[in-house]
């Protein structure tokens, strides 16, 4: 190799001083500068763990094995029952709630608030005091949604009696979960908790969760790898935006619903109820993802990471040779804008186990796709394209069933390489909307934030390589 | 007066382009001084000595951090925001249709955008090189580490590694190279040739190539080791790599190695790896004696120059002569001229010294020929000049040394140091001789001539004013296909009244012949 490299032309990649690079092109050669910053903010032995993996056989071929599970997913949504009947192990006075582990004192005011909410709702506490002594009396168990299976946008706060979607991916049989989403405004998972938002509840309990079960049994599921698809044609990045997604899946679901034997008012609020909620797909598209990652997790080896959340005062990852560890870092602040009469002093920390869709190569990632998003942040289209194009760095490789238009039809980047994300000091982009810090109060705006490094550094030293 | 400072976050910029930039906020309006740094704990510790800093900060290595000292809040505040404005107005660069880029930042980005590379060229500080080396090694990279400050625990795997996967890891602390023809780091323009050579010494490296191309020859490769490869810990793994790469290179005809005396392990695998070669090689571990380098192809030499002269020879087939330590003709008519304009009392040489190797052959040199010679890397441990600061008889000073480089450029790239000493030693009326390296080639500054000739005039006319006459004697290293034109520099410092040679050893021996 070494007469070899005597025989080629010699090609550089130059790490360090500009300088260098200058001289060699100007006697004829070629380099490469690289915008070089120390992996790891400088931690020296994450660097050189960190070197150690790079280009390792060992995870090369943990992570091929875990990215082809991971795109080989065929999620399809099977149906809806109650969490408790539909979750495997859930106990029955547990909570779920999104992000990394958290207890009840640490909570941020949105979680407090939908706990609250969720305790009146299964009838745990008659009041809103007792609903606050029983949280934190220990005898409600919290656990994140991701330990078993499911996700939550925002709070993510899941009671044994909500309806769940389940998402079965065809491919290796995995199940995933999440709650149906109840539109905008006062609602649980912002922290709301009055009767109206109970009232709500208890209507999707009743009426929308068995509806949307039949219909799916009508249909025999939805395959949702090719709504998704849809959806990134027509402006949708399937986090943020869900307008295309949510009416694409409207046109499957309302002829099957026609075909049940749901009464006339039932089926026409039910209708109306999905017809008014652009967000509706959101935790079917979350839910998806779900089930892709976790068919990459568990992977001895792998640096696939394979779940982003947050709980409104960590942010955490899990990556798929780490098994369940969690790694934490504080959660940051979303830059974006606000609505009317709201700023950035009552934004909650990133929070919600939605960044699952980035974690998939949609939302942020594929924000390419949906340049309306950009305009939460005052970007423009090419901003959008940017992020997209700047995520290829981070990534395994594409899926190729997920392709985006302006990007002249590439396909999406996926598969989170917690390797690539310490060694470029690229964090993962997430498109994400910003929660009031106050229980209730609801959304105030939406934006475009960062995972933080430290997590991703956390990961690369705890891997331990395959035997 | 007053200070003010500024951290950047996530803005990481190389040492040499801070303080190309710490320059330019000098020259802002109001504006006394002022420093651009990464904000690592050295960094800090440096600002607050300086007192640029009030208090240490907590160190964060990714930001950059600015302090400027000038006139009044107003000054230092404008200053600081055009300073913020200079460094993000880099960033902002768009790309292909408006879209911006992340230019890349890893060695594996950077696979991405030139996926045919073959080669990294490190020079971060130290601290990061050894995991930057072992990416691209892993990578399936060739590696030259110009970085110092690396240690031989990290050195050793790296050198193991890539030996046992045929590439190459050249340092650290590999100044210069020259592969394929491109120069390396600080480098000369050589032309190409059938002379492959292996050095463990950066600037031994650039005085051999650039005598070759002066001598009318040329070179194939020149493989840099670093200074560390030839200790028995290491074990000369890089050098021993290198012969075997160019006695099957079948465009080099003569091999040459030049290093100190390495430890007598290696030294014996060096030579027998040589002896297996089939081709000549020339040997030049600098101060051994020649006469213990021995093989039936191998020519052990004196001198640098020594060395240059025989792969010439050898590369155009003709018999090795015999080493004569003389002084050659063309410069023995120079000697009695300089000795004349000397007083009684001036006695001494002051070398003054940018390259490493140039300053430690000088010493030899000079102890041959006169004695004692004080050195901050003197031979003998008794000869280390007490005081680096102050010259002691005959004293020879590398400025390239730790002690002095701190905070502070290179003394081929940034003369203030050396050019402040010469008029120091100007002042001294025993100084005779001041003797100089110049270095050329790609990292160096651009006209040193130029920076040297205020000093000399200076020094002069210090020297006048105490009816005294002073002796300049140098030698420039560096081709006229060097980017400061080798020829154009000479003439300078001749009109400046330099006494030069060709070579590093001539000029020490001339200097020595004049102070006899």
């Amino acid at each position: 190799m070494v007469n070899k490299l005597f025989e080629q032309e010699l090609q550089v990649i130059n790490v360090g001083l500009s300088s260098f690079a200058d001289s060699i092109q100007q006697t004829g050669g070629k380099a490469l500068h690289l915008d070089w910053r120390p992996p790891a903010a400088g931690n020296r032995e994450t660097g050189m763990k960190l070197a150690l993996l790079v280009n390792d056989p060992k995870v090369e071929a943990a992570n091929r094995t875990a990215f082809e599970r991971f795109l080989a997913a065929q999620p399809i949504l099977i149906g809806v029952a109650s969490a408790r009947n539909a979750i495997p192990n859930l106990g029955e006075r547990t909570l779920l709630h999104a992000g990394p582990p958290i207890e009840w004192e640490r909570m941020c005011g949105p979680m407090q608030g939908a706990v609250i909410g969720a305790i009146l709702y299964e009838g745990w506490a008659a009041d809103h005091d007792a609903a606050r002594k029983l949280a934190g009396g220990g005898e409600v168990t919290f656990a994140p949604c991701h330990h078993f299976g499911a996700v939550g946008p925002m709070a993510g706060v899941i009671s044994p009696s909500m309806p769940v979607w389940i998402v079965k991916n065809q491919d290796r049989g995995n199940l995933a979960f999440s709650n149906l989403n109840e539109g905008l405004g006062k609602v649980l998972r912002f922290g709301a908790n009055d009767a109206s938002v109970l009232d709500r509840l208890k209507w999707m309990e009743a009426v929308l969760g068995p509806a949307m079960d039949a219909a799916l049994k009508v249909l025999g599921g939805v395959e949702l790898r090719p709504i998704i698809a849809q959806a990134l044609h027509i402006g949708d990045e399937c986090h943020n935006r869900n307008a295309a997604a949510s009416s694409l899946l409207f046109k499957k679901l309302t002829p099957a619903l026609l075909k049940t034997d749901l009464p006339s008012d039932d089926m026409a609020r039910v209708l109306e109820f999905i017809a008014g909620n652009d967000h509706f797909f959101l935790n079917i598209s979350m839910a998806c993802c779900k089930a892709m990652l976790d068919a990459g997790h568990g992977v001895e080896g792998s640096t696939l990471v394979t779940a982003m959340a947050r709980n409104g005062v960590e942010f955490g990852i899990r990556m798929s040779g780490t098994g369940d560890a969690w790694f934490t870092a504080p959660a940051p602040t979303v830059a974006g804008l606000f609505f009317p009469g709201f700023s950035q002093a009552d934004a909650a920390p990133d929070l919600g186990d939605s960044a699952i869709t980035e974690t998939a190569g949609i939302g942020g990632f594929a924000m390419g796709a949906a340049p309306a998003i950009v305009q939460f942040v005052g970007g423009t289209p090419q901003d959008a394209i940017a992020y997209t194009r700047e995520m290829f760095h981070i990534t395994m490789g594409v899926n190729g069933g997920f392709t985006l238009p302006p990007l002249n039809f590439d396909a999406s980047p996926a598969g989170i390489d917690a390797r690539k994300v310490v060694d470029t000091s690229i964090a993962p982009v997430i498109n994400t909307g910003i929660a009031h810090k106050d229980a209730g109060v609801g959304q105030v705006g939406a934006g475009i934030t960062r995972a933080p490094l430290e997590c991703f550094e956390q990961a690369i030293m705890s891997l331990r390589e395959a035997a | 007066m007053t200070t003010s400072q500024r951290m950047i976050k996530n803005l990481y910029r190389d040492s040499v382009s801070l303080m190309q930039f710490s320059e330019k906020l000098r020259a802002l309006e109001g504006i006394k001084q002022a420093s651009a740094v990464m904000a690592t704990e050295n960094n800090i510790s440096l600002l607050v000595e300086a007192g640029l800093l009030a208090g240490a900060v907590p160190p964060s290595p990714n930001d950059l951090l600015i302090v400027v000292e000038g006139r009044d809040e107003a000054s230092t505040g404008a200053a600081l925001d055009s300073a913020e404005a200079m460094l993000k107005a880099k960033s902002a660069e768009a790309g292909e249709g408006g879209v911006r880029r992340v230019p890349p930042r890893s060695i594996q980005m950077g696979l991405e955008s030139m996926p045919s590379a073959n080669f990294v060229l490190i020079s971060t500080p130290g601290e990061y090189a050894a995991a930057e080396a072992r990416k691209a090694l892993q990578l399936g990279l060739h590696v030259m580490m110009f970085s110092d400050n690396v240690s031989m625990e990290e050195e050793i795997p790296l050198k193991r590694y890539a030996r046992d996967h045929d590439l190459l890891v050249m340092g650290p602390d590999c100044g210069t190279a020259i592969i394929n023809g491109i120069p390396l780091g600080f480098a000369n323009v050589v032309r190409r040739g059938d002379i492959g050579v292996v050095a463990a010494s950066g600037t031994g490296l650039q005085q051999v190539t650039s005598l070759i191309h002066r001598f009318g020859a040329g070179i194939t490769q020149a493989i840099g080791t670093g200074g560390h490869d030839l200790k028995s810990e290491v074990g000369g793994i890089t050098m021993l790599q290198g012969i075997e790469a160019l006695a099957k290179d079948k465009s080099t005809k003569v091999i040459l190695l030049v290093s100190k005396p390495p430890s007598p392990d290696v030294m014996k695998n060096v030579l027998d790896k040589a002896a297996q070669s089939k081709k000549p090689v020339v040997v030049e571990f600098i101060g051994a004696d020649p006469k213990t380098i021995t093989g039936g192809n191998i020519y052990g030499v004196k001198t640098l120059e020594g060395a240059a002269v025989a792969a010439v020879l050898l590369s155009k087939g003709r018999a090795v002569k015999k080493f004569s330590s003389a002084l050659p003709a063309k410069y023995k008519s120079l000697v009695k001229p300089a000795q004349k304009k000397l007083k009684k009392g001036q006695k001494y040489i002051r070398g003054l010294f940018s390259g490493g190797t140039f300053c430690y052959e000088t010493v030899l040199l000079l102890s041959e020929a006169l004695g004692k010679v004080y050195s901050n890397t003197p031979i003998k441990k008794d000869e280390k000049i007490p005081n680096v600061w102050k010259s002691l008889e005959h004293t020879v000073i590398d400025l390239g040394d730790d002690l002095f480089t701190q905070g502070r450029p290179h003394p081929m790239i940034d003369f203030r140091l050396r050019n402040e000493r010469i008029l120091q030693e100007a002042k001294d009326p025993e100084t005779a001789v001041i003797l100089l390296d110049v270095v050329l080639g790609y990292g160096s500054n651009m006209d040193p001539a130029g920076e040297l000739i205020p000093a000399i005039q200076g020094a002069q006319k210090i020297a006048a004013k105490a009816k005294r006459n002073l002796v300049f004697v140098g030698s420039v290293c560096g081709t006229d296909s060097d980017p400061q034109n080798l020829s154009r520099q000479e003439a300078m410092l001749r009109e400046a009244g330099v006494l030069l040679t060709d070579s590093n050893a001539q000029a020490a021996r001339l200097a020595a012949a004049i102070v006899s």
